[in-house]
């Protein structure tokens, strides 16, 4: 797997991390490295493998939809870096 | 007699007979902490237990960093849940109050998220092992089972995704289960991969391993992959007894990289378990080669998806400063994520990118399938498998840290479980001729949590590794 500096920069936009130009470096030769490491899974034909995306037998699971306590607001805005009044504060996103 | 010492089950006895109250408990965990911990730093944090007469009676249990208790601070050993005090339990601290348990508040150290197999990824610097203090715990619950080891906790809840609990608990010489998926809630529990996390006990002993686990078990209707089957009384399967037990014995793990050291000492654990009783034979689990690399695709995938809520808003640090709401998300995580979150946010990311998806991702959930089966198979003739936990003792710290990928590969043994889903278990088993600890593996059917205990159980009264304890 080929891996470039610039496929690292779009996967850390894509992941929302504002990596420096000597971590894009480094990571353009690990994930080179653990990827062609995990390239063996191209050995396999799993052409007729069912994809585990659980391992229980588990379909949807649904709720009675009734009301039920929920944390007081003050509860659940106490972690936050700002708050403005009863919302989380974030930089004005319309101008 | 020493307090900290003692098991559970032990301490139980004493405090029945009024030999001494639960607040002595208390006390003489702290005074062990206060001694021993700057050597060991198995605990983050720690400040004393302040107002410990006000805390609710119970034998302690010391609680890994990701696990929510309500009003102490859970970092997850990362600067990017700084000062985060949760407002709720985890369903396994409920539990715990309810079955005579109580969590200390104070939480031990881990590799940050979960992310790592040695302890040394964490914010607050690495913990030590017990044994040998130049050595890792192993990780990613490595401050839980160095704080049993060292007797600064009577007993303790790790997390494993792909070994975090039995890893360690080999490095560390105790006891470390992972129940099946599905049998502990994961409620509270700071998701790492949740296809694959479970929480469970680190003990000093198999009876405790199967108290504990009697106390967090069961459906929780606030974790919809908890499973709604019956929890049976763990205790009742400590019978003694492995008569007729048939163990299979994968010849995929006596191969690929381990120290012959541990090799010799397995096989010595299974003639013993021979001698007492069980029927041994060579099984074949075809896939097992394959089972790392699956996992650091489906575990990156479900972190990078799992870590997007830290994102400078709810909680946790936020950067100083931004120009915008995206550059917010993307400085706080910047500064906030040590540099193994970052690599496999990135590499979780790319798996399941445009492009990249069904080459990667898609592919390993396929792989997943053949590895179940390989035990679904193996499972029809044998009612357990037995495998090292490790494929070495306890490592140098600084050994693995700068090759992400020499660090994964020490999972090796570990991961096939959380793939397939299964419970294991990981007791002591022998020491190397350096001192150190190995560790012996279980594995068993879904839900068969008994039988795994029992064998262990049995092992354990024939052998004396479980009493062991450091010189520290």
């Amino acid at each position: 797997m080929d891996i470039t500096k610039n496929t690292v920069k779009h996967v850390s936009h894509l992941a929302r991390i504002d990596l420096c130009d000597k971590e894009l470096d480094k990571l353009a030769v690990q994930l080179k490295s653990i990827l062609d490491f995990i390239d063996k899974l191209k050995e396999l034909d799993v052409k007729d493998v069912n994809a585990a995306s659980h391992i229980l037998p588990l379909n949807n699971v649904f709720r009675e939809d009734t009301l039920s306590e929920s944390l007081p607001l003050e509860e659940t805005l106490k972690n936050a870096p700002q708050k403005n009044d009863k919302f989380f504060g974030v930089p004005k996103v319309i101008e | 007699m020493e307090i900290y010492k003692l098991t559970s089950h032990e301490l139980s006895v004493k405090l029945n007979e009024k030999a001494f109250t639960h607040t002595d408990v208390v006390a003489a965990i702290e005074s062990r902490i206060k001694s021993i911990d700057p050597k060991v730093k198995a605990y983050v944090r720690f400040n004393g237990f302040a107002g410990q007469n006000e805390l609710p009676a119970g034998i302690p249990v010391s609680i890994k960093d990701n696990i929510c208790t309500k009003g102490v601070l859970t970092e997850c050993c990362s600067k990017i849940l700084q000062g985060f005090n949760p407002p709720y339990n985890a369903t396994v601290i409920d539990k715990l109050s309810g079955a005579g348990f109580m969590a200390l508040p104070v939480k031990t150290n881990m590799d940050e998220f979960a992310f790592g197999s040695s302890t040394e990824n964490s914010c607050f610097g690495r913990t030590n092992n017990p044994w040998d203090t130049d050595c890792v715990p192993g990780g990613s619950s490595g401050g839980s089972a160095a704080a049993v080891a060292a007797d600064e906790a009577i007993m303790a809840l790790g997390s494993d995704t792909g070994g975090s609990i039995r890893q360690p608990a080999s490095f560390c010489g105790v006891v470390g289960m992972k129940p099946t998926y599905g049998r502990v809630s994961r409620y509270g529990l700071i998701a790492f991969a949740s296809s694959l996390d479970q929480i469970g006990p680190i003990t000093k002993d198999t009876r405790d391993s199967a108290i504990l686990l009697n106390a967090i078990s069961g459906y929780d209707p606030l974790d919809s992959t908890s499973v709604n089957a019956e929890v049976p009384d763990y205790t009742k399967s400590l019978t003694g007894d492995i008569k007729g037990i048939k163990v299979g014995i994968p010849k995929e793990y006596f191969v690929s990289g381990i120290d012959p050291e541990i090799k010799n000492i397995i096989e010595e654990a299974v003639n013993k378990l021979r001698a007492i009783g069980a029927a041994n034979k060579e099984v074949s689990l075809p896939h097992t080669e394959y089972a790392v690399p699956v996992y650091y695709i489906i575990a990156t995938a479900e972190a990078s998806s799992n870590l997007a809520r830290f994102d400078g808003v709810q909680y946790g640090w936020r950067s100083n400063g931004p120009e915008g709401l995206i550059d917010l998300y993307k400085r706080t995580r910047e500064e906030g994520f040590g540099e193994e979150a970052k690599r496999r946010i990135i590499l979780g990311t790319f798996a399941l990118s445009h492009g990249y998806y069904d080459a990667y991702y898609l592919r390993a959930l396929k792989v997943r399938t053949l590895i179940k089966n390989d035990f679904d198979n193996v499972f029809k003739e044998f009612d357990c498998i037995v495998t090292p936990t490790s494929p070495t003792a306890a490592f140098k710290a600084g050994e693995k840290t700068t090759d992400p990928l020499k660090m994964y590969l020490s999972d090796i043994f570990t991961i096939s479980a959380n793939l397939a889903g299964i419970p294991a278990i990981s007791i002591p088993c022998g020491f190397t001729k350096a001192g150190l600890p190995v560790g012996l593996q279980i594995l068993a059917k879904p839900f068969d949590e008994g039988l795994l205990l029992r064998i262990a159980h049995a092992y354990e009264q024939n052998t004396p590794w479980h009493k062991m304890r450091p010189e520290i």
